[in-house]
């Protein structure tokens, strides 16, 4: 017997992210489950027929949506921005799903009195650069997203230093001079002797997104008409 | 879509037609070492650029221009005064595939010379000029050096010309930095300063912060542009005129800001230059704020060649002294170059055809 064609959903795989995607579905008739063991990578889909569900980490959906490899993917739409050049071209967002919220911000240590604004983050690094020899570090996983707002704010003389976890050490550890990175409740960035500046990079929450690249049939297409029916939401 | 066949035949008869006007041609590696280099760049190719870890030498990049790499080379060992060709890839990352390439040919030419700078500026952009008439582009020219010059003329303190001179390549940062200096919108609240138990984490000392929080103060203290200065650097940044009619301008407001002067004075030389090139400087388009975009090496004439507007400039080049006193460790040369993109010259060719 043949295959049915099947519309991908990518999900997150773990968490609390995996649980509130869960329940979002559920709420609007869509039952999600994780099949096997728990910590199998599988699952199923009840509802609207012909959808397989794709359990990813949340960091690799962006990709797998812009390579067409999933038709839907549900991630952080921070992820989104930051992982892929020229988003709009590559997915389309759906819907907000009203969790998993989370701001991308600056910050600098909270013994800097002088430093508030970007104009005052600007003005220091100026101040730094010639009095240390190179350029003030800031220490982010989020590339794309940080570079455009600091363009954007015309601030110069800092450099980006990747950091994939405990950022907010950074400081601390001498190997950066400021952060920017996702907070909820910026206990974390306390903790640490950080404080925020002012401005949002990103406010930042799970969305679900549509591939634009993947590739379509009637099946698919009948199949995703029928899902966002049944989410209620407008037709893609 | 243009073969690559054709882009590397017209980058070399480019630069066959460099080579006949002079140049000694060079070529410079493709990997470059990056922390070197990269800081000589604006934020825009230090973003763009394709670096890599190099088990031997460090942090190395794919050149993302010629210029750097040939001036480095010539404060090395170069002749003076000197002319340069060169003809190879040049690699930026793009963010949109559909218009720009990530990799893609330059043939270029750059000119060392100290004893009449507009003329070397004038021999450039003549050069450049006569090999693409064919295309009839639309060129434009600027002069960051008035710019400065009238910054560095104002009746204000060293720390806010410091300020506007190290945000001439960012013009809006620049344009908000001019408001608040003169009075337009409102400065820093001093007041807002409270002092803090936190602990100091990081390299930035409490003697950086207090220095800063002086300065601050300073500026607080420090009056309002004088009206008719302010009024003439807003009229310079909007400066948009043929060539002539912008130096009578510059002459006509020089009398409210004589450190220009010098600059207007190297501006109607270099127009007397590019005249005995038979370039009409009554029709040339002349734009005060032209270049301050592009590369942050550049700090005198500017200029580019542009075709359909979807395309990025066919052309494009400058002066840029001041690069070669960085790499030139206490020697320096006054310089000019330009680029012409040869991918760009074969296509607009073929849809003349």
């Amino acid at each position: 017997m043949l295959k049915p064609p099947t519309l991908k959903l990518g999900v997150p795989s773990k968490g609390r992210l995996m649980e509130q995607t869960f329940d979002w579905f559920s709420a609007r008739g869509v039952t999600m489950r994780q099949t096997g063991a728990d910590r199998e990578y599988a699952g199923s889909v009840d509802g609207v027929d012909g959808i397989a569900l794709v359990l990813l980490s949340a960091s690799e959906i962006p990709r797998e949506l812009s390579l067409g490899r999933i038709h839907l993917g549900v991630t952080g739409s921070d992820l989104i921005r930051d992982k892929l050049a020229d988003w709009p071209t590559h997915v389309a967002e759906l819907a907000a799903l009203g969790f998993g919220q989370a701001d991308l911000i600056l910050a600098v240590p909270a013994a800097w009195i002088d430093v508030d604004t970007l104009d005052d983050l600007d003005a220091a690094a100026a101040a730094f650069r010639a009095t240390h020899g190179f350029r003030l570090r800031i220490a982010t996983k989020y590339h794309r997203l940080v570079r455009d707002y600091l363009t954007q704010a015309g601030v110069a003389d800092y450099q980006l230093i990747d950091s994939q976890g405990a950022t907010e050490g950074t400081v601390k550890n001498l190997t950066a001079e400021a952060v920017a990175d996702i907070t909820s409740t910026g206990e974390t960035l306390r903790a640490n002797h950080l404080k925020v500046l002012q401005g949002v990079i990103h406010a930042s929450q799970a969305t679900l997104f549509r591939s634009l690249t993947a590739p379509m049939t009637g099946a698919t297409r009948a199949t995703l008409a029928a899902l966002l029916d049944r989410l209620n939401l407008p037709p893609a | 879509m243009t073969a690559p066949a054709t882009s590397r035949d017209e980058g070399q008869r480019l630069f066959a037609a460099f080579q006949a006007a002079g140049a000694v041609p060079v070529d410079t590696d493709i990997l470059q070492p990056a922390e070197l280099l990269l800081d000589l760049y604006g934020e825009d190719i230090r973003a763009r650029a394709y670096v890599t870890q190099d088990p031997l030498r460090g942090e190395l990049m794919l050149r993302p221009d010629f210029t750097v790499p040939v001036v480095q080379a010539h404060m090395k060992h170069g002749a003076d005064p000197a002319r340069y060709c060169y003809l190879g890839e040049v690699f930026r990352k793009q963010d949109h595939p559909e218009t720009r390439a990530s990799e893609y040919l330059q043939v270029g030419f750059e000119l060392f010379d100290r004893t009449a700078p507009e003329q070397a500026d004038a021999e450039v952009f003549a050069l450049i000029h006569r090999l693409l008439a064919p295309l009839n582009l639309r060129a434009a020219t600027g002069d960051i050096g008035i710019l400065m010059a009238a910054v560095r003329g104002l009746s204000t303190t060293d720390a806010r010309k410091a300020a506007l001179l190290r945000h001439i390549w960012r013009p809006r940062r620049f344009r908000a930095l001019l408001d608040r200096f003169a009075g337009r919108a409102p400065a820093r609240p001093v007041q807002t300063l409270h002092p803090t138990d936190a602990p100091l984490i990081g390299l930035r000392t409490a003697d950086e912060i207090s220095s800063r929080i002086k300065a601050l103060a300073e500026d607080a203290a420090t009056p309002n542009l004088k009206a008719p200065e302010a009024a003439m650097l807003y009229d310079l940044l909007t400066l948009q005129a043929p060539a002539q009619s912008a130096l009578t301008h510059l002459r006509g407001i020089q009398p409210l800001l004589p450190a220009i002067a010098p600059a207007v004075d190297r501006f109607e030389s270099r127009l007397n230059a590019l005249a005995t090139h038979g370039i009409d400087t009554t029709s040339l388009p002349f734009e005060a704020s032209h270049g301050r975009t592009s590369l942050e090496y550049y700090d005198g004439f500017v200029f580019s060649f542009h075709g359909p507007d979807h395309l990025p400039p066919v052309a494009s080049g400058g002066r840029y002294d001041a690069l070669t006193a960085v790499l030139g460790a206490g020697a320096s040369i006054p310089a000019v170059g330009g680029v012409i993109r040869p991918a760009l010259v074969a296509q607009l060719k073929a849809a003349k055809c």
